[in-house]
């Protein structure tokens, strides 16, 4: 497989504190890898990079030429219906409003093509922007934190259709969260940002699809969370999910 | 940029990304730049001036024009004119604005208000008050008050259309939560809805005081006794192109001092308004 995202060195400097301070990540071609990070870490700052939205202020950086991003918020322009806006800035003509009409398929929204985005619910507005990021075909797809606002139950819906939606197109994905589980559940690989560097960087060995109750999981979140300074309790069998503090998975499948 | 050539060849079909975004410029280049357009005016005035391209029956070189300003500022007639024409300018804009303000906020904000009064204002609107001059004469007389109604009435209109425009904008979620907590009536309007709407408030601000030295123009051009206008309408008989000059030039220091006091106001009022980019 080849390279899809090359970083070495990379530094970004707000004012007088470096934010990114010599991050070295390679990402493969159709690799899926989470960035973990406590708040103010500047995971945004370098997906923002990987974007084209921020400049860095040293280091290298290399990305593939298609590039999309889902961000925290939908950001759908309110003028444009649904599939206006998951076509915006491709060339106008009847094959590309038939391609945004089968990626909004793809998201299960196929019959809200001619809907005003102000009546879309906050777990379908994000799936039109996760629509109109995969079909322009990107070979790496960033996401930014694209679940943070989403209830529990919605989160885990999107976070199954992002896995399946990723294994047909087979970008090279970045995903950013502060959600040990959901890097866990989602990805090939997990690392951890702090202090301006990649403390951790590991492949998640627990088989797909994942279980929260698989002790693999359970080994690899308690180590990300001391990672990110969160010390769990010792060890309880059988008591897992309810220290996560939200529904188990089990149920929604 | 970033990519040194070697990494870059080992990874053929990658780039490095190019933010399209401007990198933050120092104020003094801003200033600069922005103090070229004015220079580079008074420079071709110069310029045409010097080579005799404009003769000084069409208008005065900007040497003259510079003695004609120093003269009229040494035997205080140009002071005397100035004081009068602002305050002119400054009451009838005063009036104009409150009025504008208060029906803007009612009409933005009520929706009996819109209906009641958004149709008559729209009609008003769209009477040139130009056309007003020769009725105001009649109804003030040739005092005072017929120049500063005409100015307030003129500077009515924009400052009404933005601020109906910016109140109908505030965000009617941010105005559900403040119900919820008990804020509603005038405490609503002061602490939410004003300072939602402000940006179009001051853009309302701006338009009515340009339009406020158009309507100064105007009103002095009625049998003046005073003023930038009388000053303007005396020299024309005397063809001193020179002290035309000279008050062209008042009224367009006046124009961009409203602007200055209106970015200023901006700058004052928005504390909360975040610089640079979003992140």
């Amino acid at each position: 497989m080849s390279t899809a995202v090359h970083l070495r060195g990379l530094r970004r400097v707000f004012g007088t504190r470096a934010v990114l301070d010599g991050v070295d990540l390679d990402i493969e071609r159709g690799e899926f890898v989470a960035l973990l990070g406590a708040s103010g870490t500047g995971k945004t700052t370098l997906l923002r990079i990987l974007g084209a939205l921020d400049r860095p202020d040293g280091g290298t950086v290399l990305v593939p030429e298609a590039r999309t991003i889902v961000f925290q918020e939908p950001r759908l322009v309110p003028s444009k219906r649904v599939l206006g806006n998951v076509v915006v800035g491709l060339p106008r003509g009847a094959a590309v409003q038939e391609r945004g009409r089968r990626a909004l398929a793809e998201v299960g929204l196929a019959d809200h093509s001619r809907a005003w985005p102000h009546t879309l619910s906050g777990g379908e507005a994000q799936r039109v922007a996760l629509a109109r990021a995969l079909v322009r075909e990107p070979e790496l797809l960033l996401l930014d934190e694209p679940f943070a606002a989403l209830d529990a139950l919605t989160r885990l819906r999107m976070q199954d259709l992002v896995g399946d939606l990723v294994r047909t197109h087979r970008p090279a994905v970045l995903l950013v969260t502060h959600d040990v589980d959901e890097a866990i559940r989602l990805a090939d690989r997990v690392a951890v940002l702090k202090d301006g560097r990649l403390v951790t960087d590991e492949r998640v060995a627990a088989r797909r699809p994942r279980d929260a109750a698989d002790p693999e999981f359970t080994a690899l979140r308690r180590r990300l969370l001391a990672d990110l300074g969160v010390r769990l309790p010792a060890p309880e069998p059988g008591d897992e999910q309810e220290k996560a503090g939200r529904p188990s998975e089990g149920a929604i499948r | 940029m970033t990519a040194a050539p070697a990494e870059t060849r080992s990874y053929p079909d990658l780039v490095v990304p190019r933010p399209r975004i401007p990198k933050p410029r120092r104020r003094g280049v801003s200033v600069a730049l922005r103090t070229l357009g004015p220079l580079a005016l008074l420079g071709g005035w110069w310029l045409a001036s010097a080579t005799g391209v404009l003769s000084p029956d069409v208008l005065a070189s900007p040497a003259t024009v510079a003695d004609a300003a120093r003269e009229l500022w040494a035997d205080g007639q140009l002071t005397d004119a100035l004081r009068v024409s602002l305050t002119r300018a400054v009451l009838g804009l005063a009036f104009g604005l409150a009025t504008g303000l208060l029906l803007g906020v009612v009409t933005g904000f009520s929706r009996l208000g819109e209906e009641l009064l958004d149709s008559p204002l729209q009609l008003l609107r769209a009477l040139p008050f130009l056309s007003l001059v020769p009725l105001f004469m009649v109804w003030f007389g040739i005092g005072e008050s017929a120049r500063v109604v005409l100015i307030a009435v003129a500077t009515t209109f924009p400052m009404y259309v933005s601020t109906a425009g910016g109140v109908r904008n505030v965000d009617r979620r941010l105005l559900e939560a403040m119900r919820t907590f008990g804020l509603g009536g005038w405490r609503l309007v002061r602490e939410v809805v004003l300072p939602g709407a402000l940006p179009s408030l001051l853009a309302g601000f701006r338009l009515s005081m340009t339009l406020s030295v158009i309507a100064l123009i105007a009103a002095e051009e009625i049998n003046s006794t005073s003023g930038i206008g009388y000053l303007m309408t005396q020299a024309q008989s005397f063809s001193r192109t020179d002290i035309l000059s000279v008050c062209v030039l008042v009224y367009g220091l006046l124009g961009l001092a409203a602007d200055l006091l209106a970015r200023g106001a901006e700058r004052l009022l928005m504390p909360w308004r975040a610089k640079g980019a979003a992140r």
